[in-house]
């Protein structure tokens, strides 16, 4: 066989696997689709073809969702818990991770390891004793819990990313900056801070990630409507005993799914970046 | 010259560890040895005083058959899923970072499992695995595998996949595998990335074919970062039941489940606080020797 017809068959095969697992990957949303606009009694009819739409597509069920659940109040939340737990664990991670990657202490790479193995610590375990601490705080059922407790999520990781980050910066350029006058702390902030911000950048992403899909912390620690996020909120108000109302359902799983995936997708390099010079490397 | 605190290493990598330090004690060390605490006494969720009884909650945790049922299907779980994760992830990885013509659409549709909250396409897959609806079950009507007389699998209309125990068991691991294996491919694309082009292309023109290239440049370069996506993939499987919970509740008949929805079922729907506690630490030293032991390879590999 020529080097030419190989090249074209490895093409070739090269797209059909690409396109085989794009439709693996995304055959559960792009069914929600379809799904999402169509009648009742076109969906609950097993004879129907499930993929096409064997009656007029309606948009009953998305408006529904908009207009007779609290979706839009859950996706408030799910923002807004997410925006504040990703500013904490950049105020607490950023410059734990810069000591760590930088301040050439002799103890940096354990403790870099253990703060990792935090990460290792199931909320199946911890969500028995945090309950009691939210009781004895006045947060229970409140939004506000998720606020303070996710961060025990994110910042694990978050330190362990932005650790990569940080030392993907050339030292010289802060070096430089101090023998300029600054102080090691203007140093950070002046010159590392600018040149790590694209990273900076994909750990905010990951972090809200990480918020919006935490399932446990959401289910056992609040349970009022107006307080739920999405992963929780979608799930019980969609779901009432045995009825699931299953367009609406799907409209807001791709309603979710789409944009942050689309954000998500925007900083991959970013994210794929980190983690070869953070996690192995350290 | 006078040193400001800003010049000094030291203090200011105290002060910089600090908040997150006293944030992990706090929230994550102290309600870790709560737990054990938990572990070791009767609190209820009915009678919060704490009283201690030793190793009793685990006995009569080991008293309980569906105790080692959930240990088993943990184990199966999760080993199950972590080579299919590590396999598949590879091999998606390999895709990621090929150049080709609208690539960023597959890469749009191929992260969409892992970005998408949890609870949410678990839902989605539970339409898909629907004990009538299930469009799966149309197909496999259109193709003849099902329904009616002669049909290749069985007769009746429908597979049920949450309702039969190993069907049940296979589909929870499906979805767990195609939501994490995304995650497995970025990893790993991040170690395809750093494995030097000219090491592969040497051993080429030094005459190494497919295969020995395979096994003796590539799988011993990319080890330690699929070892990481391993390692990820396992913390993920062991801390997360938020599919076992949405798909199958730990059914039919405790065939799907594993210890955290065990934990999570004693500890918080039945109120047995101390032996959901008990339930929950069982595997951790396991997970956390697992881990250190991976992370400690890794670095080996690395230098």
């Amino acid at each position: 066989m020529s080097y030419a017809m190989r090249h074209v068959l490895s093409r070739i095969g090269l797209y059909l696997l690409a396109i085989l697992a794009a439709l693996l990957c995304a055959a559960p949303f792009l069914w929600s689709l379809i799904t999402a606009f169509k009648q009742n009694r076109d969906l609950y009819n097993p004879a129907n073809n499930p993929f096409v739409f064997n009656r007029p597509a309606t948009s009953d069920h998305v408006l529904y969702l908009f207009e007779r659940t609290s979706f839009g109040t859950f996706a408030w939340n799910t923002l807004w818990v997410g925006v504040l737990v990703v500013l904490i664990t950049l105020l607490l991670g950023l410059p734990a991770a810069y000591a760590l990657a930088r301040l050439d202490r002799p103890w940096a790479g354990w403790f870099g390891v253990a703060i990792f193995l935090v990460y290792l610590v199931p909320p199946t375990l911890l969500f028995l004793s945090l309950s009691r601490l939210i009781v004895a705080l006045g947060l229970q059922d409140k939004t506000w819990s998720l606020v303070l407790i996710y961060p025990t999520i994110t910042i694990p990781v978050s330190i362990w990313l932005l650790i990569g980050f940080l030392k993907g910066v050339p030292k010289d350029i802060e070096e430089q900056a101090m023998v300029d006058g600054y102080s090691r702390l203007a140093a950070f902030w002046r010159a590392v801070m600018p040149l790590a911000f694209p990273g900076i950048v994909a750990v905010v992403v990951f972090a809200f990630t990480l918020t919006a899909s935490e399932f446990i912390y959401a289910l056992a620690f609040v349970s009022p409507t107006p307080e739920k996020v999405i992963s929780t909120g979608v799930p019980t108000e969609l779901v009432r005993g045995d009825v699931f109302f299953w367009q609406s359902l799907q409209a807001a799983t791709v309603l979710v799914a789409v944009p942050i995936a689309i954000v998500f997708n925007l900083f991959l390099d970013r994210f794929i970046a980190g983690f070869t010079q953070g996690a192995v490397k350290g | 010259m006078r040193t400001r605190l800003a010049d000094r290493d030291g203090a200011l990598a105290w002060i910089f560890l600090m908040p997150s330090v006293l944030y992990i004690l706090l929230l994550v060390a102290l309600p870790f040895v709560l737990a054990i605490g938990f572990a070791l006494s009767d609190v209820t969720a009915g009678d919060p005083s704490f009283d201690w009884v030793g190793l009793r909650n685990f006995e009569r945790i080991f008293e309980d058959p569906v105790f080692w049922q959930s240990l088993g299907n943990t184990f199966i779980f999760t080993s199950i899923s972590m080579v299919l994760i590590v396999v598949l992830g590879k091999v998606l990885a390999n895709i990621l970072v090929a150049d080709f013509r609208g690539k960023w659409i597959v890469r749009f549709f191929v992260l969409l499992p892992w970005t998408t909250p949890v609870a949410l396409s678990s839902i989605a897959w539970l339409w898909m695995l629907d004990s009538i609806f299930s469009p799966i079950d149309w197909v496999f009507r259109q193709v003849g595998l099902l329904g009616g007389v002669g049909a290749a699998i069985k007769p009746d209309t429908n597979m049920y996949w949450l309702g039969e125990p190993g069907l049940a068991m296979g589909s929870v691991i499906a979805v767990h595998v195609w939501r994490l294996t995304p995650l497995a491919a970025v990893i790993m694309v991040a170690g395809l990335v750093s494995i030097p082009r000219d090491l592969e292309e040497a051993a080429r023109v030094d005459g190494a074919g497919y295969w020995r290239r395979m096994f003796e440049v590539t799988i011993p370069l990319v080890l330690p970062v699929a070892a990481v996506a391993a390692l990820f993939g396992a913390i993920f499987t062991f801390t997360d039941m938020a599919v076992v919970d949405v798909l199958t509740n730990g059914g039919p008949n405790n065939a799907t489940q594993v210890l955290t929805s065990w934990a999570f079922f004693r500890g918080i729907d039945g109120g047995d606080v101390g032996q959901g506690a008990a339930i929950a630490l069982f595997l951790f030293p396991l997970l956390l020797a697992a881990a250190i032991a991976i992370l400690r390879a890794v670095k080996r590999m690395e230098v």
